[in-house]
């Protein structure tokens, strides 16, 4: 069976000038030769700390930013390659949710016009009866008040904001979503209805998710597999429970080791990495974790670990993992 | 006698004719040595409490209607200015959330530590003592560094300086208002890690806000639990966190995904916290409460000392 999002090779620079005229010599490697693949239906977690990555990989999958070099294969189709007209018809199917959903939702058009231009622009609503009903459908699926559908953005809580989000998303009939840390910018009581929401939703249609976070704890609950990002790369990738249980790579162990947890009984001895993520504009050579790793050796400093595949599905860029 | 102790602290913000009530007879204690934590979601007047410790909020539009603030036994609501501003870094400092806003940007970090210097300990603020403060809190090749501007720092550096100009005077009592949530995870270890070794060395005591339970179970002797302004829960965290007796503290603990739960469905609390002002009548929780009666909306229940040690707002815990 083909998978629904085959990523091959993925790369995206951004060129670092130094003065207004000069050209860009150096380039900041953000996402630095990824593959992976999605299937209908499954959420692929995504986790990382800041500025390893994520959000730009996430975005580059909707060729909201242009990639360097590499296939983004959605529904064996290279989206990668296509422009105008064509990518916008295919985009329909991959839709975005963001951290912010007031930043991202215009604070002067209602809540009905914002999801209806979704509607409007893939033109998915014949007459204004259908697209209002349409409109009042989407309402109800994401668990808001039909009063609120001629309101402003600013008029709702977070969580109802990041709902109607959800709705602009879902009115175009996606298959994939790259939710994009939604609901890190929300209370955890309200936190958990959404997660719940992205659930059901994912019950009912059948849509795949991209969750990027950088709660490890939250994309564990939601993913079936986890991957994750060290400066620019996947450093390891393998079904949630098993990561958490047992991570192979070093970073992963220490970032997991990192997660305050509230019972003790699962707490495990931390592991406290030395120095910060270096610049993604000089990395360092070999592996990129090793001016970091407690278990470096010799052959980390000069080869770059390539990810490999170990027994149940799991892969691992590590010279030492077994 | 303890180190801080909040008495039934009322205060509200004046807006117009409209007074909003942020705190509602607030009481809380913090022991020499002992790490506190106040928690719970945004807007329920966490960060309006530490605050109000050294009197930091602009009055008005604050405007305290009630209580006490006790920070050594001295009454900080009727202090003369003279003495509050002693005690402001000298008795309590504070580390806040987003080190790189606190931190001024045009001038090097050594000089604004030995700035925190100068006006609580002149007699020291030379380059050895802010040499000193920098290695204490974990920065390497202090001599240089101090030279740095806040731009060159990474944020987790940054909130190391931070803490080093709060460690300047020397303060009994470190308030530290989410300090690690605007840092990744393991940056997240490296200063949680800081501020408990702190603790052990210089047995200075912590008030700790943050609105993750994990960073409770790994940091508190006790724990304050608010909610929309008032604390509904004050207990030692080890038998919080294991058996919650309030129901919003019990229903905050389900909604939050645990690492390597079993993907069961999380138990979201219904609704959304009640803005400042806007509280309902009654127990302020009723509304999204799962075990609420209909006299819970009449009248306001007590902060009761239930079991040793466990204080709780609710008459129907049990």
């Amino acid at each position: 069976m083909n998978p629904l999002l085959q990523v091959e090779n993925l790369k995206v620079h951004f060129p670092v000038q130094h003065g207004v005229f000069s050209p860009a010599r150096e380039f900041v490697r953000a996402v630095d030769g990824v593959s992976f693949h999605i299937e209908a239906g499954e959420t692929l977690g995504l986790v990382g700390e800041s500025g390893c990555g994520k959000t730009t990989l996430g975005r580059a999958i909707a060729r909201l930013i242009e990639p360097a070099c590499g296939r983004i294969l959605f529904e064996r189709e290279d989206l990668a390659v296509l422009h105008g007209a064509e990518l916008r018809a295919r985009r329909r199917k991959l839709q975005i949710i963001f951290q912010d959903p007031y930043g991202s939702l215009n604070p002067r058009m209602t809540v009905e016009d914002s999801i209806g231009e979704a509607l409007d622009i893939h033109k998915l609503a014949g007459s204004a009866s259908a697209r209002q009903k349409r409109i009042f459908d989407l309402l109800k699926a994401v668990g808001l008040d039909l009063s609120g559908a001629p309101r402003y953005p600013h008029e709702f809580s977070g969580g109802q904001r990041q709902r109607i989000g959800i709705a602009r998303a879902l009115a175009v009939e996606p298959k994939l979503i790259v939710c994009d840390e939604p609901v890190s910018a929300l209370d955890v009581s309200v936190q958990a209805q959404i997660i719940n929401l992205l659930q059901d939703l994912q019950q009912k249609h059948g849509l795949a998710y991209l969750f990027i976070a950088h709660d490890l704890a939250v994309v564990e609950h939601i993913s079936r597999r986890v991957m994750v990002m060290y400066l620019g790369k996947i450093v390891e990738l393998a079904d949630a429970e098993a990561l958490v249980r047992s991570p192979r790579h070093p970073y992963t162990q220490a970032l997991i080791s990192a997660v305050p947890v509230v019972d003790r009984e699962s707490r495990r001895p931390r592991i406290i990495l030395p120095g910060e993520v270096p610049s993604p504009i000089h990395p360092p050579p070999g592996c990129p974790f090793h001016p970091r790793c407690p278990q470096a050796e010799l052959a980390c400093r000069t080869e770059v670990p390539r990810l490999r595949e170990l027994p149940a599905g799991r892969e691992v860029a590590c010279h030492l993992a077994k | 006698m303890p180190l801080l102790e909040i008495k039934n602290l009322t205060l509200e913000f004046i807006s117009g004719d409209a007074a909003v009530r942020v705190l509602d007879d607030v009481s809380l204690t913090v022991d020499r040595g002992e790490t506190v934590c106040l928690v719970g979601e945004s807007g329920c007047g966490k960060s309006v409490t530490t605050l109000s410790i050294t009197r930091l909020l602009p009055e008005p539009p604050a405007r305290y209607i009630g209580g006490e603030i006790l920070l050594g036994g001295r009454n900080v609501l009727k202090m003369p200015k003279s003495e509050l501003r002693q005690a402001r870094g000298g008795i309590v400092s504070y580390v806040f959330q987003e080190p790189g806003a606190s931190l001024n940007p045009v001038i090097r970090i050594g000089k604004q530590i030995k700035e925190a210097l100068t006006l609580h300990r002149p007699g020291q603020a030379t380059d050895a003592e802010v040499i000193r403060l920098l290695k204490l809190v974990g920065i390497a090749a202090p001599e240089s560094r101090m030279k740095d501007y806040p731009f060159q720092m990474s944020g987790g550096m940054q909130q190391r300086v931070m803490i080093a100009m709060a460690l300047a005077s020397e303060p009994d009592l470190l308030v530290a208002d989410e300090p690690t949530t605007a840092l990744d995870v393991t940056t997240q270890a490296q200063i949680l890690e800081l501020l408990r070794d702190l603790n052990r060395r210089l047995g200075m005591s912590i008030l700790l806000i943050t609105h993750n339970l994990g960073i409770v179970g790994d940091m508190a002797g006790r724990v304050a639990v608010m909610y929309a302004g008032q604390v509904v829960e004050l207990s030692p965290a080890r038998p919080l966190l294991e058996r919650p007796l309030h129901p919003y503290t019990r229903a905050l603990l389900a909604a939050v995904p645990k690492l390597s739960g079993n993907g069961s469905r999380l138990s979201p609390i219904a609704g959304a916290v009640p803005r400042a002002g806007h509280a309902p009548p009654g127990c302020r929780f009723a509304p999204r409460c799962a075990i609420a009666r209909p006299e819970c909306s009449q009248s306001v229940p007590e902060l009761v000392e239930v079991e040793l040690k466990r204080w709780v707002r609710c008459p129907f815990w049990q």
